[in-house]
C-alpha cells in the first residue's frame, strides 16, 4: 500500500495533483475576478452602453481639441520624464555596477529608500521646495539671483521634475541588474584588443545592457502615463493629464461614461505597450 | 601617461555626476524631517529652533490618529490575507502542472501594470452602490488585490530556488502534504514569504490613488487624509505625518534587506 503511494509520488516528481493546485489557486482567482477584472469590465461597459451601444465617448476623447490636448500633454510628459530618467539614471546604474562590498549597499540604499517612500510624501516635498515662498525661491532671492519669487509650482515643469524624481529608481534598478549580469571579462577582452574605455563602453557594455534599458524605459513610461498623485498635487489646472482628467470627470462632473472611455483609452495604451515590449518587463519592487 | 590621466578624469566626472543624481534622489525626502522639527507655525527651512510641537499636534488630533489606526488595521489585515492567498497560489503555480499557469501568472501581475487611476474609479463604481466605500471590508478587498502580486513574485522566486526533492523526500517518508509543507517547505521559503508580507503591508499602507477614491467621509486612510491636507491645508503637521510614514517605510525596507543579507550568507 504505502509502496504504491510512494511510487505514485515518484512518478509525478512531487508535483501537485491538478485538483489540489486548482484549490490552492481558487482564492487568488476569486480575488482577481471580483476586485480587478469585474470592476474594470463594469467601467468599460459604462463607456460603451450608457444607455445603449455608442462609441460617442471614445470619439469625443480622441477628437475634441480640449481632450486631445490632454492626451498629447500626457504622452509628452511621459516621454520627457522617461528621457530624463534615462539620462539621470544610466550613469548611476553604471557607477553602482562597478562598486564592490559595502559601497554597493550604501548606493543601493540611496535608490531604494526613495523608492519606498510614499509618493505623497515625495510630492509634498516638491511642493515645499517649489512653492512661491518655498526653499528654492527663498534661496534664489537671498542669493540675489531674482527679485521676485518665480512661479515654479503648479506648472508642467514641476510635474515633470517631481515625476522624474518619483520614477527614477524604476529606471536605475533594471539597468543595474542588466549591467551586473554582463561578465567583466567582456570589457577586459575589449580593452586587451586595444579599445579605450569609452569605445569599450559604447561597443561592448552598453549594447549588452540594452534589455535593462528597455525594461526601465517601458516601466517608467507606463507608470508616467497613468500617474495620478503627483500631477494632481504638483500640477495646476493647465497641466491636466489623462489621470487627473479621469478623476475630474468622476468626482466633479459624475460623467461616468466619458470617464470610462478615457480609462479605456489609457488601459488600451498601457496593455498595448506591455504586449509589444512585455518581454523586457520584470516588474516588482522586490524582484 | 596622458591616457591614464584622461581615464581618471572621465571616471571622476562620471562618479561626480552619479553622486549628484543620488543627492537629487535623497534630498526631498530628507528635507521633510528638519521641517517637521521646526517650531514656527509655517514651513520654515532651515528651522530657526527645534521642537516636537507638530508631532504633539499630530497625536492630539483625533482625525489624524483615527485615520492612522484605520490604515494600520487595513494594512495588517491585508498583509495576512495577501500573504496566505499569494503563498497558496505561488505553490500551485510553481509545483503544479497546470497548462494555463503562465497565463495566470501574467494575470496575477496585471494589477501592478494597470494604472491605479483606472482601478480606483472602477472600484469606486462597483463599491459605491453596495456600500463598500469607506468600509474596512472594501479596503481589505481592494488592497489585498493590489498587494497579492508582490507576495506571488517573492514566494515564487523562493520556491524556484528550493530543491523539490526535499519535499519529495518528506512525502516519501510518509509525511502528508500539509505536514511536508509546514515542516519542510515553509521553513525554507520563510524569508521569501516574510519579504512578500512586508511588501504587501507597505503596498497597502502607502497606497494613495485607490484609497483616495474608495474612502468615505468616515473611514479615511492616512493617505487620503494626507492627500486632502496637502491639497487644502498645507501646515507643518503634514511634515510630521510624512516623517512618520517615511520612517515606517525605511525601517521595514531595512528589515527586508537585512533578511536578504543574512539569507545570502548561509
Amino acid at each position: 500500500m504505502s509502496s504504491s503511494a510512494v511510487s505514485k509520488e515518484a512518478s509525478s516528481g512531487g508535483a501537485l495533483p491538478n485538483a489540489l493546485a486548482l484549490t490552492l489557486l481558487l482564492p487568488l482567482v476569486l480575488l482577481l475576478a471580483g476586485a480587478f477584472i469585474t470592476p474594470i469590465l463594469v467601467l468599460l461597459a459604462e463607456s460603451f452602453f450608457a444607455p445603449q451601444f455608442t462609441l460617442e465617448h471614445y470619439v469625443k476623447g480622441l477628437t475634441q481639441p480640449l481632450y486631445l490636448g490632454v492626451l498629447m500633454r500626457t504622452i509628452r510628459t511621459a516621454c520627457v520624464v522617461t528621457a530624463m530618467c534615462f539620462i539621470l539614471g544610466y550613469p548611476v546604474a553604471l557607477v553602482m555596477s562597478r562598486q564592490k562590498g559595502r559601497r554597493v549597499i550604501y548606493l543601493a540604499a540611496c535608490v531604494l529608500i526613495p523608492l519606498w517612500t510614499s509618493v505623497l510624501v515625495r510630492s509634498y516635498a516638491w511642493i515645499v521646495l517649489l512653492q512661491r515662498k518655498g526653499i528654492v525661491n527663498n534661496a534664489l532671492t537671498e542669493l540675489g539671483f531674482i527679485g521676485e519669487p518665480l512661479k515654479l509650482l503648479y506648472t508642467d515643469a514641476a510635474v515633470m521634475l517631481a515625476m522624474t524624481h518619483v520614477l527614477l529608481p524604476y529606471m536605475i534598478l533594471p539597468i543595474y541588474s542588466a549591467l551586473i549580469a554582463i561578465s567583466p571579462d567582456l570589457d577586459k577582452a575589449a580593452r586587451n584588443l586595444g579599445a579605450g574605455p569609452v569605445s569599450s563602453f559604447f561597443r561592448v557594455v552598453f549594447p549588452n545592457s540594452l534589455p535593462g534599458v528597455y525594461a526601465g524605459t517601458i516601466i517608467v513610461f507606463i507608470l508616467a502615463l497613468g500617474f495620478y498623485v503627483t500631477p494632481a498635487l504638483v500640477g495646476g489646472p493647465q497641466s491636466m493629464t489623462i489621470a487627473t482628467l479621469i478623476a475630474q470627470q468622476t468626482t466633479e462632473l459624475l460623467n461616468w461614461p466619458f470617464a470610462g472611455a478615457l480609462a479605456g483609452i489609457l488601459l488600451a495604451a498601457t496593455l498595448g505597450l506591455v504586449s509589444v515590449f512585455g518581454r523586457f518587463l520584470r516588474i516588482g519592487k522586490g524582484a | 601617461m596622458q591616457s591614464l590621466k584622461s581615464v581618471n578624469w572621465g571616471r571622476l566626472s562620471l562618479n561626480a555626476y552619479a553622486a549628484a543624481v543620488l543627492v537629487f534622489l535623497m534630498i526631498p525626502s530628507l528635507l521633510i524631517i528638519p521641517i517637521s522639527l521646526g517650531s514656527e507655525p509655517f514651513i520654515q527651512f532651515p528651522p530657526r529652533s527645534l521642537s516636537l510641537r507638530w508631532y504633539l499636534e499630530l497625536i492630539s488630533d483625533p482625525a489624524w490618529v483615527e485615520s492612522f489606526i484605520f490604515s494600520l488595521k487595513i494594512a495588517v489585515a491585508t498583509t495576512v490575507t495577501a500573504t496566505i492567498v499569494g503563498t497558496l497560489a505561488a505553490l500551485a503555480l510553481v509545483r503544479g502542472r497546470l497548462k494555463f499557469a503562465s497565463a495566470l501568472q501574467v494575470l496575477t501581475l496585471a494589477p501592478l501594470v494597470v494604472p491605479h487611476i483606472v482601478i480606483a474609479v472602477a472600484l469606486y463604481l462597483v463599491f459605491a452602490p453596495i456600500g463598500l466605500t469607506g468600509s474596512f471590508l472594501g479596503f481589505l478587498i481592494a488592497h489585498s488585490m493590489l498587494s497579492v502580486p508582490y507576495v506571488v513574485i517573492t514566494v515564487t522566486s523562493a520556491l524556484q530556488k528550493l530543491d523539490p526533492s526535499l519535499e519529495f523526500a518528506a512525502l516519501s517518508c510518509g509525511a502528508s502534504r500539509p505536514k511536508a509543507f509546514f515542516l519542510v517547505v515553509l521553513p525554507n521559503i520563510a524569508p521569501g514569504v516574510a519579504a512578500g508580507a512586508i511588501f504587501a503591508f507597505l503596498a497597502s499602507f502607502d497606497e494613495a490613488t485607490v484609497s483616495f477614491f474608495i474612502s468615505g467621509i468616515e473611514g479615511k486612510t492616512i493617505t487620503r487624509k494626507l492627500f486632502e491636507d496637502i491639497d487644502y491645508n498645507l501646515t507643518p503637521v503634514i511634515a510630521s505625518v510624512s516623517s512618520v510614514i517615511l520612517m515606517i517605510s525605511v525601517l521595514l525596507m531595512l528589515f527586508v534587506e537585512r533578511m536578504r543579507g543574512s539569507k545570502s550568507q548561509d
